[in-house]
């Protein structure tokens, strides 16, 4: 059979999961990485990045909209996927998808985002003019006062949510890494390791996405990029990058100690199929590549101009190998056969309703969306400051 | 009485579907079938198999299944001294015309019928997230495609590669165990079909089933058993090999 090596469960032979679904966990990983990042403003008091801190929530907002439509398309009916909020089977852990976003999306990241701009909406509904008046008016939900006394109010309730948001973020992001992780069928899949891992690995994407975009943004505004703040999140990045990396040799350490029935089929894929996203991609150029330059901004004192475009690349660098660790999780998890016995091959479409294309429409959809955002609710605190926001 | 060439054109159609209707008996009624009385499974004896493909195309005909998917389907192992642990496995087409000659004289050859297993504590029903697959009460595995969503989660979580996306419907599909023919006191397609008997329909819950005196005199096991999913296809002198 083509694109078949051995022998293949004759079901198996067709992948059931395709890049939608690599860019699923792609995406809800830059939500919950980004949003981590603006909590260490918020609970942990990190001063130095909170130049980035409005961008990332807006950052977060804007993937958060996206991430449903990769799902959404791959459905063999989108239209009943209403279902699962009507009636969630409780042993499913796809089921709890729809609550677990929709209390992220309003109870923490939109109510955050709310409050922390409440001031700015209320005062630009009063100054600018036309259809955005009207557009902040209705943002303000009524509610215009803004007072010393109401902003502490939003200050508190702010940060609670902060709070509240950092385990809810954990649980966004662990919960896809226990949709695969809980699948006993797969062993590629199936480690408890795998939650933890998606964590970790989202905190090192989201982190790395408002890096690149504040650097970006800095570039577009012709506006000096704050190098104390990029040093700070760059070494953060690292600190997290190098947990991350040790989880996922761990993991890799234990299957090949271990070397289970699994574990000739999966070494095999490893060093055929899986060899250049998987060793070549997300290893050595989106893993190691990265700490190292991240590390050696570290050990050695360079320029400004340097360490800025160390932390780009590297930045860069870091979401290939995110993308293709998510891309060998979804896609390496399918190439083999539980048999254990054979091999199969994804043969991405170009123009197909799951094709390549549709991935990069999906995967600039949040670019957009933020640009929009960045110009309704500005994230550049020198304006906010003066209170001359107009978007 | 006179027929028109006309009359002759319409009623020779519907005497050909009353002949069949004949040829293929009547079912047995079974207006009291109570779904607390039964416990299905499906017993299937490799040493009976011959790899004739008969199973495969039955189901094919009997629940209209798309070309290239499979509710069951046949393998053929090739065992060898040297390769216990990979045995070669094929199954062209799942088996539906049957297998090419072995060439090789060296090893032993074995066909080992597969489908879902309708498992008691079935990994596929867990995971659905509106729960439009399920166990029915007389121990069947079943879809509601009218309520499926096509995520396909269930198809990654079937150890068995039982599950697809019908490529019409976009919903999962899957050996339903003849639900419609069993529940009205006929056998599945696929035991009717075989010549040797190597399938047989049981129902655990029957004390006359003589699926409980072959279990206390045969060597039976299921697949892969330490997934622990309550697998109810039983499985007559399984070679270690199988997968």
């Amino acid at each position: 059979m083509q694109g078949v090596d051995g022998f293949m469960y004759p079901n198996e032979v067709q992948l059931q999961w395709s890049v939608l679904i690599v860019l699923y966990p792609f995406v809800t990983g830059l939500v919950a990485g980004a949003f981590i990042l603006a909590s260490l403003v918020r609970i942990f008091h990190v001063e130095a990045v909170r130049p980035t801190y409005r961008l990332a929530m807006l950052t977060a907002l804007a993937f958060l909209l996206v991430a449903p439509l990769p799902l959404q398309l791959h459905l063999g009916h989108p239209e009943r996927s209403y279902e699962m909020y009507l009636t969630p089977h409780r042993t499913s852990a796809m089921a709890m998808f729809g609550f677990i976003y929709l209390w992220y999306l309003m109870a923490v990241l939109v109510a955050e985002i709310w409050l922390d701009y409440r001031r700015d909406i209320v005062v630009m509904s009063q100054s600018v003019t036309g259809w955005r008046r009207w557009a902040y008016c209705v943002m303000t939900l009524g509610s215009s006062n803004i007072s010393a006394r109401a902003l502490e109010i939003d200050d508190r309730v702010g940060w609670l949510i902060t709070l509240i948001g950092i385990p809810s973020a954990f649980l966004l992001h662990g919960y896809v890494g226990f949709i695969f992780g809980s699948i006993k069928a797969n062993p590629w899949w199936s480690s408890p390791l795998m939650p933890v891992v998606f964590i970790f690995s989202a905190m090192v994407s989201g982190i790395a996405a408002v890096m690149l975009l504040y650097m970006l943004a800095a570039g577009l505004r012709r506006q000096a990029i704050d190098v104390r703040c990029v040093d700070t999140v760059a070494r953060y990045l690292l600190y997290i990058f190098i947990i991350d990396f040790s989880l996922e040799m761990l993991d890799l350490v234990h299957r090949i100690y271990e070397a289970d029935e699994s574990f000739r089929s999966l070494d095999f894929m490893i060093h055929t199929k899986l060899f250049f996203s998987q060793i070549v991609l997300q290893i050595f150029a989106g893993t190691l590549a990265p700490i190292a330059l991240l590390g050696l901004t570290q050990v050695v004192k360079l320029p400004d101009l340097a360490r800025k475009r160390i932390y780009a690349i590297a930045g860069c660098l870091t979401l290939i190998g995110i993308f293709a660790m998510r891309w060998n999780v979804v896609i390496g998890g399918q190439l083999f056969s539980k048999s254990f016995l054979g091999y199969t091959t994804y043969k991405m479409g170009l123009i197909t309703r799951e094709g390549l294309l549709m991935t990069v429409l999906l995967s600039l959809l949040p670019l957009f969306f933020l640009w929009v955002l960045v110009k309704l609710l500005p994230p550049w605190y020198e304006k906010q400051d003066t209170l001359t926001v107009v978007g | 009485m006179n027929i028109t060439r006309r009359q002759m054109l319409i009623l020779l159609p519907a005497a050909a579907v009353a002949w069949e209707s004949i040829l293929a008996g009547t079912p047995e009624s079974s207006p009291n079938y109570n779904l607390s009385e039964h416990w299905w499974g499906m017993l299937i004896d490799i040493p009976k198999c011959i790899g004739c493909g008969n199973c495969v195309r039955a189901c094919q005909a009997e629940n209209d299944v798309p070309d290239g998917y499979f509710r069951t389907w046949i393998e053929r192992y090739h065992v060898t001294d040297s390769n216990l642990a990979n045995p070669e496995v094929i199954s062209p087409d799942g088996g539906k015309h049957g297998f090419p000659v072995a060439k090789e004289d060296k090893g032993k050859y074995f066909f080992v019928p597969k489908m879902c297993n309708h498992c008691a504590e079935s990994p596929c029903t867990q995971v659905c997230p509106v729960g439009a697959t399920f166990i029915s009460p007389d121990g069947v595995v079943l879809v509601d495609q009218k309520y499926c969503l096509g995520c396909a989660y269930c198809v990654q979580a079937c150890p068995y590669g039982s599950r697809y996306i019908h490529p019409q419907k976009r919903v999962a599909d899957k050996c339903t165990l003849c639900y419609h023919r069993i529940t009205k006191g006929l056998t599945t397609a696929c035991c009717e079909a075989c010549p040797t008997g190597a399938r047989q329909l049981v129902d655990l819950k029957n004390p006359n089933d003589p699926i409980h005196a072959f279990l206390k005199t045969h060597a039976v096991q299921v697949l892969k058993p330490q997934m622990a999913t309550g697998a109810k296809a039983f499985y007559n002198e399984l070679d270690g090999s199988v997968r």
